[in-house]
């Protein structure tokens, strides 16, 4: 395996656990290249070389042995301080434990190698952070990852790892894959244990993983899932496994396509991507979610309240030490009047329970992941329906009304000529991941989706 | 009450200091928070209603 920069997590995994390739030259390889490529992409904050080095001498098994994989810095990782992109929490004392999930991935057998890059706790769209530096596009690294899980993006995207682990509480995990051309998956709402992560919005939190093709993504879920007693939002449900499905096709399934909301503001490239998907599958039935917009002004609400309140004391006494992007929003979230969240939660189960009755009639229903490719790093503006508006808070419009009832999503990359990737979100029924998957991997063995590799 | 007082008043009872070079920025967020919990107030729900704070999919 001359190419292990690209090479998958599935072929690492089968090469090490039948001895024809050492763990220990898979971790020297992954590290040359974090080495090589981080001072451009500015994707990782920490790499735990010595842990890594020390388990790859380890006798490793599984369906993730020798495989080198990285977490946004929100995850505990033993030995490091939980940054969660901040400041501030560079003073907490370092973990003393993995997070369930990082605990989970090496059961499987991977190999933990660093923490990654993200925007300042988790409240942001670009990957940009003003401690550590923006996380740079490989496409183009003047351009954003996308975020709040932007390290994650650059460095799957850009080669360093084949698995990275970020969060998504309004679309953290599906716009750095939009933005850098990777899978991404969103699982329902309380299927992945949150032990030891840091939280943003816990009605809203999702952790899930990233990879560059869709076998390596079902192979880090399926590692990942099972009950936690310690996060009381983690159900104990047991489904099979998806790797065991992925190839069991499309036949069958219904697939629609989100119109109306899902449509308006997307750039041109985007809707030509969103397209292509749709022919490919014969999603030719165009679907309305109803009150899209409302799900999205009620996530919107929810998240800066409830994100304010966390940090509401160290707003109080430490304001300075914010990223300043980050700050103001949370400032302004410190003062949404209660009734206001009360009124967007009720709103909520009544959304929930209109999108669910969608779902009686079809098995999954695509939209867009973005309104657009990856803005130029710094750019605070853009135009959407013909209007310049504000970037941040408008990046995850076509997100954000699927995460906050809890449905499970894969993007998936559509690569564009002479242009930047986009993705494309396959939304399933709640607890339907396999469902998103097939989709995924049937697009992606008639090459309709795959994650391009960049030039460097 | 306008958003300038909005953000006064609610600065002072929370106890945040708002520095002069930020306040054009927590207005801007205040108008934007404003103008989408409206949009979620248009929406007419009944009074029985169950919020979904814990919300299982």
């Amino acid at each position: 395996m001359s190419h292990l920069a690209w090479a998958s997590a599935s072929s690492i995994a089968a090469a090490v656990g039948n001895g024809e390739l050492d763990a220990s030259h898979v971790i020297d390889q992954a590290l040359a290249r974090i080495t090589l490529r981080n001072p451009v992409l500015n994707a990782f904050t920490a790499v735990t070389a010595e842990r890594a080095r020390a388990r790859a001498t380890v006798k490793l098994s599984g369906p993730l042995a020798g495989v080198p994989f990285a977490v946004k810095n929100l995850f505990d990782v033993a030995g490091l301080p939980t940054l969660a992109g901040s400041k501030i929490n560079r003073e907490r004392p370092p973990a003393t434990a993995d997070a369930t999930l990082v605990a989970r991935l090496e059961v499987a057998g991977a190999i933990l190698v660093g923490a990654l890059n993200m925007g300042e706790y988790a409240y942001d769209f670009t990957g940009e952070n003003s401690h550590d530096g923006p996380s740079r596009n490989p496409h183009d690294s003047t351009r954003m990852t996308g975020g709040s899980s932007g390290g994650a993006g650059g460095a799957v995207a850009g080669g360093l790892v084949p698995i990275a682990l970020g969060s998504d509480t309004n679309g953290s995990i599906r716009v750095p894959s939009s933005f850098c051309g990777i899978f991404g998956l969103k699982p329902t709402y309380g299927r992945l244990s949150r032990v030891g992560s840091f939280p943003f919005v816990s009605s809203l939190d999702h952790l899930g993983p990233f990879a560059r093709n869709t076998t390596d993504l079902a192979l880090a879920y399926d590692a990942m899932t099972g009950a936690d007693l310690l996060d009381p939002v983690c159900v104990e449900r047991t489904d099979p496994p998806v790797s065991a499905t992925l190839t069991a096709g499309i036949g069958g399934l219904r697939i629609a396509s989100a119109g109306g909301y899902f449509r308006a503001g997307a750039q041109p490239e985007v809707l030509t991507a969103f397209d292509k998907v749709a022919a490919a599958l014969g999603a030719l039935r165009q679907i309305e979610i109803p009150e899209a917009a409302r799900a999205r002004a009620a996530a919107y609400v929810v998240t800066t309240s409830e994100g304010a309140a966390l940090h509401l004391q160290r707003l109080r006494t430490r304001a300075r030490d914010f990223d300043p992007d980050v700050r103001d929003r949370l400032i302004a979230g410190a003062m949404v009047p209660a009734a206001w969240v009360t009124q967007a939660q009720k709103f909520r189960r009544w959304y929930r329970d209109a999108v669910l009755r969608l779902f009686e009639d079809v098995d999954a229903i695509l939209a867009p992941a973005t309104p657009c490719a990856a803005p130029e790093v710094g750019q605070k503006t853009f135009v959407l329906n013909g209007q310049e508006v504000p970037l941040r808070p408008n990046i995850g419009i076509y997100t954000q009304p699927i995460s906050f009832i809890g449905l499970p999503v894969v993007a998936v990359p559509v690569p564009q000529p002479n242009g930047l990737p986009v993705a494309v979100q396959i939304i399933a029924a709640p607890w339907r991941e396999d469902v998103a998957l097939r989709i995924a991997y049937d697009l992606e063995a008639r090459g309709v989706v795959r994650a391009p590799q960049p030039p460097e | 009450m306008n958003d300038s007082d909005w953000l006064d008043s609610n600065a002072a009872l929370l106890g945040i200091g708002v520095a002069p070079e930020w306040r054009e920025a927590v207005l801007l967020h205040l108008r934007i928070t404003r103008e989408l919990a409206q949009r979620v107030f248009d929406f007419p729900l009944p009074d029985e209603a169950d919020p979904a704070p814990a919300f299982r999919a």
